[in-house]
């Protein structure tokens, strides 16, 4: 492939660079909304005492959910890691997600995640040439414990 | 819950029990609202038509919660998922069913616990395979 890249000075020191720290809260009814969305029937993610029983402090957070950062209307929202630049594609795509668990995450724990983009590649696909940028944003609780870490890639084209 | 699987019955190259679920429009709008992602390719045909979609799609991280469910289901109360990866290569449109898949791809043992590892994936109802990825859990040995 003869294309010339995309990729600037500019975008490759963006790379690694840590966004401020975003607080997320994880609360019972945003567990049971999320359980409910995915289909799930077990009662750990409905049952505060059930939940107990199986060892959880509360309800557990369910695979895929990480909690969710405080909206405020005045704040506007942005994207979870730091991307000063601009790019010449106009279109995304969602290219993956992957998340590690280290510790359990339950409701009323408070989060804290920091994010950055990991890595920058190109591709040419049968849509066109592509940028992947791989995003990863890594959750603490209120312990300071590495609960999780999310790799998501998004692809512009 | 099923019953609890443990790591000494586990083989490698074995499959475990497929998930299905429908991912109506009423779904994609609990997920909407339970994710907080709520850009309208999703929910609203006259919006993905007008980006060139043929209709609304489902959540990659739909998907990919999907397929966290799947592991959640299959280690049952005293495993752990502990990685769920996947990529979104092809699309899935609403009111279709979305299978989800797991094979056992490798087993080890690792600072006192016992891994294993899956190749995870969803499929169309007309078997076009969406959702590669990776998963990996931990499970309980017979001998604790």
């Amino acid at each position: 492939m003869a294309e010339a890249s995309v990729i600037t000075d500019e975008m490759r020191a963006a790379v690694g660079q840590e966004s401020e720290p975003i607080t997320i809260e994880v609360d019972k009814t945003a567990v049971r909304m999320f359980a409910r969305a995915v289909g799930y029937t077990d009662l750990i993610y409905y049952d505060e005492e059930y939940a107990k029983s199986k060892g959880y402090r509360s309800l557990p957070a369910p695979m895929g959910f990480l909690g969710h950062p405080i909206f405020r209307p005045d704040i506007p929202s942005r994207p979870a890691y730091v991307m000063s630049f601009k790019t010449p594609y106009k279109r995304v795509l969602n290219g993956g997600t992957d998340i590690e668990y280290y510790e359990p995450i339950c409701a009323g724990d408070a989060l804290t995640s920091t994010s950055k983009i990991a890595d920058l590649s190109e591709r040419s696909a049968n849509i066109g040439p592509m940028l992947l940028i791989t995003g990863e944003t890594t959750y603490k609780n209120q312990e300071g414990k590495v609960v999780a870490i999310f790799r998501g890639t998004l692809i512009q084209y | 819950m099923s019953d609890q699987v443990y790591f000494e019955d586990v083989k490698e190259g074995q499959e475990i029990p497929s998930l299905t679920e429908k991912c109506t429009s009423q779904r994609l709008v609990m997920w909407a609202a339970g994710s907080g992602d709520f850009y309208q390719i999703h929910y609203d045909k006259d919006f993905a038509q007008n980006t060139g979609l043929p209709d609304r799609i489902t959540h990659g991280a739909l998907k990919h919660a999907l397929l966290g469910r799947l592991l959640h289901e299959w280690v049952g109360d005293q495993g752990r998922v502990k990685r769920v990866a996947c990529q979104y290569r092809g699309m899935d449109m609403v009111e279709q069913n979305i299978i989800c898949h797991g094979r056992v791809t490798k087993k080890s043992q690792q600072g006192g616990e016992n891994i294993v590892e899956l190749e995870i994936w969803t499929e169309t109802p007309q078997g076009q395979k969406t959702t590669p990825g990776t998963g990996v859990v931990s499970l309980p040995s017979r001998g604790q």
